[in-house]
């Protein structure tokens, strides 16, 4: 067995210290050692994008990072990007059209469109449709989800504006 | 599933009238929504237990051997490893076949696609297993477990596997010939036959015949959620196990017969499902998490698939060879339908032929038909039902060919479905009689779509071809299965609903309104929850589009038992006889007194007696649901590559609960469609071996592949349901190819008879039927 190395991090904007072995992958950091399940796994490599988390801004996907190289970063998962006794806006309007069906894509999803709006507060129909093609979802035919996305956006707009 | 004559005849009628619904129709956000969004539903591989190990499951690399020894002994000396399980652990089941799910299953097969006992059948039959402390330790026990194999040579389509000389996967098998068993050994489990009428006669009063031969490849379910279960043998031999699925209870009584144990020692904790389609109706990894927590001194054990895992060791649905031959008066009148289908069952028998039977030309009026279907077993995971089992490819053949005469008659091709479509009182090709269904509505709506009545739109780039096509669907639903929930009235006025059907795409929230509706209340006064199988009664399978219509029907009683007792708490109250007590929109009133649900509810309180009802029913009418698809496609004729320009879809769900989530099934099925029309299928090499599971190279359709799927949703109430629902969730994969298909024949001229139709085979298509582009 191999040693584990102490990483520390900051996710969902707490300061956080963990051990991990070096193979570890963020992903079975997120979801073994601190027990975050709501980051989900779909293929262990890269395909589904159910397993996406932002590292520095950066979306990821969690199961292609090391543990280790989350040291000295900033992660942002799913559990970590509503405001206290509320929903964030991309979650509301999953919710209004009915975005999810099994839902286990759906973390992913959210997380996925909130670094893209992040980047890009006005995207299109065909920018949402490029910047999700990482996420798989096998229920919805992405209709709905690409509706929502653009509705979260038109929201947080209004919201900026305020 | 389909409906037996027999049963059809005593299924309940309930007049539906032309009714105003409070709740039905309306768009309340799921009850289970919040903890979806936010991570917190807990899926199956979220349980997280106390001295939990982790187990793995060593698969097979030959797609055919001879198991000739297994060794464990360098896999139980690493360090962290606490059991290993073989097939010897199992008990040899007797060979008796029982419903499970939504198709039926022979218990020894089932065991032995657990754990491969004398062969393997398969590139990825799992083989043994192992817990260990850690998923490192865990994998690198499976390296040390020793398999010697005689390799034998393997089958991998329903062709191959027919051919006399054949290698043969069963020595047992011996093929079910219209009811007779045979004399030899055969790959071919099962010839059935449908017919009716005088064929000859028929095709000679054809001015057009069209004959094809189409073959479709393997293709999976493709759930995001691999497959997993969590088990404990306790130190008492009670056994609980979490797990995905879509039958909790079904689960049970599966994993209860292969470890031969009574139900009562097992307790399913159904998690939330991460999508299943039919695959997640039959077990794989439960009574292996079970029997590792034994041997490992009942320690929780963990089994949870990679995804290659899930392609290569879970059902897929068959590859199928489709041979139809059609004729058409010059009125459009099919005269005459000859099919010819054999359908692969990978390893073990039970393909979907016979849903496929049903399935490719139920949609029509046929005076003179014969369906052959043959179920055949071949070196390839053992399939399990996926949405509409079946279906995809019989309608692929049998729309393509209705295309095509249409085509030669110079036929509107939605007229041409006018003319032959069934109707309340045709007769089925498989028997029963039709009642009322909402086919032609569907084809009436599509004609007159927006969709349908726009011009094609204008290539994207300058030379490439742009065509539409149109098909319908048709699928009969699971007419009933088993269905129990309870009803708790607490004393704030909200209602506990529970049941144990899955809820694996917002089901609790249709059986929430369908309840709110029947007791006048709102559908947020309702809190529906998914329960164990110690909790409540039986619950068949969430499949066969049955869960909306059959448990719906369950609620409905339960609000009505409900009702009773509402009645009569007030009459005890205002002292008056029960009979003159009515109760209307939740409010219960007799002559001057009026009360409402939610105040009556708090005046029972708990002192007196809970208000509760349990309910379980066998509902046995039908649901035949249908769909009319239309598709435009841009085709590139340099490199095959088909787009998907526009999608409509049109169906008759009955009445429609949550519209928005019924909206989601139809999406949904229409873009598994397409996946399957344009992309997916398993690739094998020469020997047997799975060469594309993975998700980037076996490729399901992106949000980039898709446009909007328009839903068009039409209403004819189901006369069998109290709200006239008709099962939504599996006729919207039928269409899609035979649409596309169309489509690629309008746009260039040539038939596609092969799925899928990915850029390798259009083009194909294109440079041998280039020179008779009709």
């Amino acid at each position: 067995m191999a040693n584990k190395t102490a990483v520390q991090a900051t996710i969902n904007g707490e300061d956080v210290e963990f051990l991990c072995e070096p193979h570890q992958s963020l992903l079975e950091v997120l979801r073994d050692v601190l027990r975050l399940t709501g980051t989900k796994e779909g293929c262990n490599n890269g395909n589904c994008g159910a397993c996406n988390v932002i590292l520095d801004g950066v979306l990821v996907n969690s199961c292609l990072v090391l543990g280790v190289e989350a040291q000295g970063k900033r992660i942002t998962t799913i559990e970590g990007i509503a405001p206290p006794h509320g929903l964030h806006p991309l979650q509301q309007k999953f919710l209004e059209h009915a975005a999810l069906q099994c839902g286990i894509c759906t973390p992913g999803f959210i997380i996925s469109a909130k670094a893209l709006l992040d980047h890009k507060p006005h995207p299109s129909e065909h920018e949402v449709r490029h910047w999700l093609a990482g996420n798989l979802c096998r229920c919805t035919g992405y209709d709905k989800i690409v509706r929502a996305v653009l509705d979260a956006a038109d929201v947080m707009a209004v919201e900026v504006s305020k | 599933m389909e409906t037996p004559v027999a049963e059809q005849a005593k299924a309940t009628e309930v007049s539906v009238e032309e009714r105003h619904y409070n709740i039905i129709g309306t768009r309340p956000i799921r009850h289970d929504g919040a903890d979806k969004v936010t991570g917190k539903a807990l899926y199956g591989a979220d349980v997280r237990l106390n001295g939990m190990l982790y187990g793995k499951v060593l698969r097979s690399p030959h797609a055919h051997a001879r198991i000739l020894s297994i060794d464990v002994s360098r896999a139980l000396a690493l360090p962290g490893v606490k059991a290993v399980v073989t097939s010897a652990d199992l008990a040899t089941l007797d060979s008796v076949v029982s419903r499970v799910g939504e198709g039926a299953v022979n218990w020894r097969y089932l065991s032995n696609n657990i754990l491969a006992s004398d062969k393997v059948l398969y590139h990825g039959h799992a083989v043994a297993a192992v817990a260990a402390t850690s998923l490192n330790a865990a994998n690198e026990a499976l390296n040390l477990i020793d398999v010697q194999y005689e390799p034998l040579p393997c089958v991998i389509t329903a062709v191959q596997a027919m051919r006399p000389g054949a290698p043969i996967l069963l020595q047992e098998l011996r093929t079910n010939e219209l009811g007779a068993r045979g004399e030899i050994p055969t790959n071919i489990a099962s010839h059935d036959q449908n017919m009716r009428g005088d064929l000859e006669r028929g095709f000679a009063e054809a001015a057009v015949i069209v004959e094809r031969e189409f073959t479709t490849g393997i293709v999976h379910q493709g759930y995001i959620e691999p497959h997993t279960a969590t088990a404990v043998w306790g130190t008492d031999d009670q056994i609980t196990i979490w797990t995905s699925t879509q039958g909790a209870h079904d689960a049970r009584r599966q994993v209860a017969e292969v470890l031969q144990l009574p139900v009562s020692r097992i307790k399913v904790i159904p998690m939330e499902i991460g999508g299943g389609f039919g695959g997640k109706t039959v077990i794989y990894l439960e009574p292996v998490a079970a029997l590792l927590s034994w041997k490992s001194g009942n320690r929780p054990v963990q089994v949870t698939m990679s995804r290659f895992e899930v392609f290569a060791g879970t059902g897929p649905t068959s590859s199928s060879v489709i041979k139809v031959k059609m004729g058409s008066a010059s009125d459009g009148r099919i005269t005459a339908a000859q099919v010819t289908m054999a359908y692969a069952a990978g390893a073990f028998p039970g393909s979907p032929v016979g849903g496929a039977m049903s399935v490719i030309l139920n949609a029509y009026r046929m005076e003179n038909v014969q369906i052959d279907g043959y179920d055949v077993v071949t070196n390839t995971p053992r399939v399990a039902a996926y949405r509409a089992p079946g279906g995809t490819n019989a309608a692929f053949a049998s729309e393509s060919v209705i295309d095509e005469l249409a085509c030669k008659l110079g036929i509107d091709p939605l007229e041409m479905r006018r003319i032959n479509g069934a109707k309340e009182g045709d007769r089925r090709v498989d028997g029963p009689l039709i009642r009322r269904i909402g086919y032609l509505e569907t084809v009436e709506k599509a004609r007159a779509s927006a969709h349908y009545q726009s011009p094609l739109p204008a290539p994207s780039t300058p030379g490439l071809k742009v065509g539409r096509g149109v098909a319908s669907g048709w699928w009969g639903n699971w007419p009933g299965g088993t269905s129990s929930v309870s009803v708790i009235v607490n004393n704030d006025g909200t209602v506990n609903l529970i049941e144990g059907s899955t809820d694996i795409g917002g089901s609790r929230v249709a059986m929430a309104m369908q309840l709110a509706e029947t007791l006048g209340l709102q559908a947020a006064d309702i809190k529906p929850m998914v329960v164990d199988t110690d909790s409540v009664g039986y619950n068949d399978v969430t499949a066969g589009s049955r869960t909306t219509y059959s448990t719906g029907i369950a609620v409905h009683k339960a609000g009505l038992s409900i009702i009773q007792q509402m009645r009569e708490r007030a009459a005890q109250l205002w002292d008056v006889e029960s009979a003159s007590v009515d109760y209307a929109d939740g409010v219960i009133s007799s002559k001057d007194n009026h009360i409402g649900f939610k105040e009556l509810a708090r005046k029972v309180g708990d002192g007196d007696g809970n208000v509760v009802a349990s309910i379980s029913i066998s509902p046995n009418g039908d649901g035949v649901a249908l769909a009319t698809h239309i598709v435009d496609v841009e085709v590139d004729e340099e490199t095959g590559k088909v787009q998907i320009l526009r999608y409509t879809a049109v169906q008759d769900v009955g009445t429609a609960i949550h519209p928005a989530y019924v909206e989601g099934q139809i999406q949904g099925g229409a873009a598994q469609g397409i996946g399957w029309a344009l992309n997916e299928e398993y690739v094998y090499d020469q020997q047997g071996r799975l060469l594309n599971g993975s998700l980037l190279d076996y490729s399901i359709p992106t949000a980039l592949d898709l446009p909007m799927i328009e839903a068009v949703i039409v209403e004819v109430p189901n006369p069998t349901h109290p709200f006239g629902v008709r099962g939504v969730g599996e006729v919207p994969i039928v269409p899609p190819a035979g649409a596309v298909a169309n489509a690629i024949a309008n746009a260039t001229g040539v038939r596609m008879t092969v799925l899928p139709m990915s850029p390798q085979h259009v083009l194909e298509a294109l440079w041998t039927q280039g020179n008779e582009r009709v």
